[in-house]
């Protein structure tokens, strides 16, 4: 359902707050229009506008899965101007959102097939829709591994909720730390998210590969996954770029002949390659 | 100009520089800058009236940062800026060298801070007439008619930052107005917000302004803001008895002090 | 073909003002020639090749209010900029190159989503063209697919002949409403070949090699370091250019209330991509003049079926240090690949 003035945002009243590490929160927004709630609808992969009113507007994806209806959620770092008038907001307080925008993780095409989720750090959270997205049609999927890393046990976001995927029999979960980041209780990997993605020997037969994480490891995960054969139509990244409008009308997050908020942000590593280095 | 080619081939073939930053035959103007890496091309140099763009506002450039050392074709005014960077410490002496042209087939090859003085010394510069004209009109008018003249100039203000691109003292990597944390500055291009962003440009060039009027030039809708920086150095030199661009390293204007400073604004 | 006598022209001012409609012309303003709002026919310049800066702001104004916000302990409310009470606006003068240029803003502004504001502005706008008798140096029409002559994006074209008449061609509905309200101006007239009273704009490069080059040239980065090395990274000849429409979107105000805005923002400045973490995807200037030649000549073309460039020369003639876009376009076209 698109919106008559595409500037205006949905008023998001916010339900719950959750600190996920240092400087990282996750807001549970309703739309304060119930009809407008009612009527809502996106897909996983996709983003939105989220904006303090005098502040500005920042881009983060729609962290809950589109199974759940009711609300959104979103996960965002304070880092910039916008998302620190987020952080200092406190349930019951509104907040904007203009969405969806975006393509979507297409979720019907993975029917019958492994998934492996590798995510790094802050980027969980545009994985988390995706994963939660799968789970709630986990029938539908064969092998389900998720390998998500931090730098230190405090930086894992969604604590609670790997609890919950570690302790479900229909799902491999590996966690690591870097070197250095472990606490003396930590059961979990030791090492760079590549590293252990290496130890694992990821299997390519009638895999999806599906890789959210900073450039950084982004730049030495693909490598691995094709040392074990993953061809590149079935790796899947989202780009993160400067976006403003969202829509493809601002022209900032122009990347060759491709518009991020558009053909994006979710991407194929055969599509990304055919993309020049501006991102 | 064949001396200045001569001099450019010279000082590229032996590698004294890496580039030589000069003007060449312009398409839709008679002259613009040019950029000469190699000797062989040193032959595009040309020097004539048309030529008048501050090539000093190359000095600072993100590209020229890495490229290593370079000479400029300067006129006065790139003089004084070049001195204006040197006392701000954006390069070190002997890593530019100015060609001191003055309208006439010579060069003259300054290396050193006191020879750039020196020269500056002895050239001196004035407003051209149309400018003093103007400056004059506008001092002439009532602060209500000052107000006014202003309000209607910097409404027709876009916000395009070519002021700020071609003026030699603009060399900041994050300007205020881009900075977000605070917002100093509005990002909107309304009349108050063109009112913020000339006044604030204006005061960061108090006593560091040369009087070039290359921001007056490069804006697109001609408006005359160069008047604003010039009242100020005017504003400076009288309060304070500092002409700008003459020193490499006098302390700045208003950042240093005398112990005979008039105190009379302290009440 | 109709024919509108130069007596006529002052009457065709009268009535459209009659109609409540606002005309906008090329006047004499500080110095310069610019779009304006004037009443009467004797305000328009008449003897000009080009005016500064574009007319898009009729569609896509330098700043527009997008939305009013209120907070208070009780709750946030967002209401929408009211654009309801827009006049009608006629263009008057408007060159070819620049009413085929309002056809690449709408290709941007109805690309999928429809943006309210362009489109009401659009709606409520008429075009009525005038040919070209002269050119200068900087005009490149004819090698972006257009000529003196273009009709594409004028409701009416005017062409003045040897008399000081206009020929008058009637090019779509609304022009055809606008004679409608003045028919006894507008005068059968026997077919003419508006060519006799054309300039002749030279060629300057061959338009599907520029695309095509431009398209390959991506890794040429030799080229793009040398054309951009005196480019100073302003915003002047996006914002005199009457395709180019990147904006940025911004809020100001107080805490308590305040509006968010859209204005003006060039792709050539050098913060317009970059990263809350400081990552800046196209640091360096030749990067960001490579994306402003590329938009224009490959991307938009290819995404949206428009040469994003009309050949007005506007950003050639403004540029401080004479970035002469047909200049580098040229330089492209003919690569060897």
């Amino acid at each position: 359902m698109k919106k008559e003035n595409i500037y205006l945002p949905y008023l998001m009243r916010i339900v719950s707050v959750r600190e996920e590490a240092p400087e990282v929160r996750t807001y549970r927004l309703q739309f304060e229009n119930e009809e407008e709630g009612n009527q809502f609808e996106f897909q996983a992969g996709q983003f939105g506008e989220y904006s303090v009113a005098g502040q500005g507007e920042s881009t983060f994806c729609i962290a809950s899965s589109p199974t759940r209806k009711g609300y959104i959620e979103c996960t965002f770092r304070k880092t910039g101007r916008v998302t620190a008038a987020l952080a200092d907001l406190e349930a019951g307080s509104f907040i904007g959102f203009r969405g969806p925008y975006g393509n979507i993780f297409p979720i019907e095409e993975w029917n019958g097939k492994n998934l492996l989720f590798i995510a790094g750090g802050i980027a969980l959270p545009p994985m988390r829709c995706v994963i939660w997205n799968c789970l709630d049609l986990r029938e539908k999927f064969k092998d389900f591994t998720i390998l998500y890393g931090a730098r230190t046990v405090n930086d894992l976001v969604y604590k609670h909720e790997l609890k919950e995927w570690e302790e479900r029999t229909d799902v491999n979960l590996v966690t690591t730390v870097d070197p250095g980041g472990q606490t003396e209780d930590w059961k979990g990997e030791i090492g760079f998210v590549p590293t252990i993605l290496d130890k694992m020997a990821p299997k390519a037969e009638n895999t999806i590969a599906i890789v959210c994480g900073p450039p950084i490891m982004i730049k030495y995960t693909f490598p691995i996954l094709e040392k074990y054969g993953f061809k590149d139509e079935n790796i899947f990244t989202t780009l993160e770029n400067r976006m403003k409008c969202g829509f493809g009308k601002c022209g900032r997050c122009n990347v060759g002949k491709v518009f991020v908020c558009k053909d994006g942000p979710v991407f194929t590593l055969a599509q990304l390659k055919e993309l020049p280095a501006e991102y | 100009m064949d001396n200045l080619i001569k001099k450019a081939k010279e000082l590229l073939e032996n590698n004294l520089v890496q580039v030589v930053i000069g003007y060449e035959k312009g398409n839709t103007q008679k002259s613009r800058p040019v950029f000469i890496f190699k000797a062989e091309n040193a032959d595009k140099l040309i020097y004539d009236e048309s030529c008048h763009y501050n090539l000093a506002s190359y000095i600072t450039r993100q590209e020229m940062r890495h490229t290593g050392k370079m000479a400029v074709v300067a006129n006065i005014h790139a003089l004084k800026a070049m001195l204006v960077l040197a006392n701000e410490h954006q390069f070190i002496e002997g890593n530019v060298i100015a060609l001191a042209v003055d309208g006439s087939s010579d060069v003259t090859e300054l290396k050193t801070f006191s020879e750039i003085e020196e020269y500056i010394a002895s050239h001196p510069v004035e407003l051209k007439e149309k400018e003093k004209v103007l400056l004059e009109k506008i001092k002439a008018l009532s602060k209500e008619e000052r107000w006014e003249f202003w309000q209607n100039e910097l409404a027709r203000c876009f916000k395009c930052y070519a002021c700020r691109a071609a003026c030699p003292m603009c060399y900041c990597h994050q300007c205020t107005v881009d900075c977000n944390k605070p917002q100093w500055i509005t990002v909107a291009p309304h009349q108050l917000g063109n009112y913020e962003w000339q006044m604030m440009r204006a005061m960061h060039l108090a006593g560091r302004c040369v009087d070039c009027g290359a921001c007056a030039e490069a804006c697109p809708l001609d408006i005359p803001i160069n008047m604003l920086t010039y009242y100020l150095s005017e504003s400076i030199e009288s309060n304070f008895g500092f002409k700008t661009g003459t020193s490499a390293t006098k302390l700045y204007v208003l950042s240093d002090y005398k112990l005979e400073d008039k105190e009379n604004f302290i009440r | 073909m109709k024919l509108l006598k130069k007596e006529a022209l002052p009457k065709l001012f009268e009535k459209i003002n009659s109609a409540d409609k606002v005309i906008y012309a090329p006047v004499e303003n500080h110095g310069q020639l610019v779009y304006r709002r004037v009443s009467a026919y004797d305000e328009v310049k008449k003897d000009y090749i080009q005016t500064v800066q574009s007319a898009k702001y009729v569609v896509f104004p330098k700043i527009e209010k997008l939305l009013d916000y209120q907070n208070s302990k009780d709750g946030t409310s967002l209401s929408e900029a009211v654009i309801d009470e827009l006049p009608e606006i006629v263009l008057f003068g408007v060159r070819p190159c620049d009413a085929a240029g309002f056809d690449v803003l709408k290709a941007v502004f109805t690309w999928d989503f429809n943006d309210k504001f362009y489109i009401e502005r659009a709606k409520k706008l008429t075009i009525i063209g005038l040919s070209c008798s002269k050119c200068d140096n900087e005009c490149f029409c004819t090698s972006v697919g257009l000529n003196p002559g273009s009709t594409k994006g004028s409701d009416i074209l005017l062409t003045k002949n040897n008399e000081g008449d206009y020929l008058a061609e009637i090019v779509t509905d609304k022009g055809q409403a606008m004679v409608s309200l003045c028919t006894d101006l507008f005068s059968d007239h026997k077919d003419d070949n508006k060519e006799n009273y054309l300039t002749k704009v030279p060629v300057k490069f061959e338009k599907d090699a520029a695309i095509e080059k431009s398209t390959k040239s991506f890794e040429n980065e030799q080229i793009w370091f040398d054309q951009a090395m005196r480019c100073l990274g302003c915003g002047a000849c996006t914002y005199v250019c009457p395709t180019c429409s990147c904006f940025d979107i911004q809020d100001e105000g107080t805490s308590a209330k305040g509006i968010r805005y859209r204005c003006w923002d060039s792709c050539g400045l050098s913060q317009f991509t970059i990263h809350t973490s400081g990552h800046n995807p196209r640091e360096e200037q030749s990067q960001r003049w490579r994306q402003r030649i590329l938009h224009k000549y490959s991307y938009q073309p290819e995404r949206l079926q428009v040469l994003g460039c009309v050949g007005c020369g506007r950003c050639s003639r403004s540029c401080p240090v004479d970035m002469n876009i047909a200049e580098h376009v040229e330089t492209i076209a003919e690569i060897e690949l």
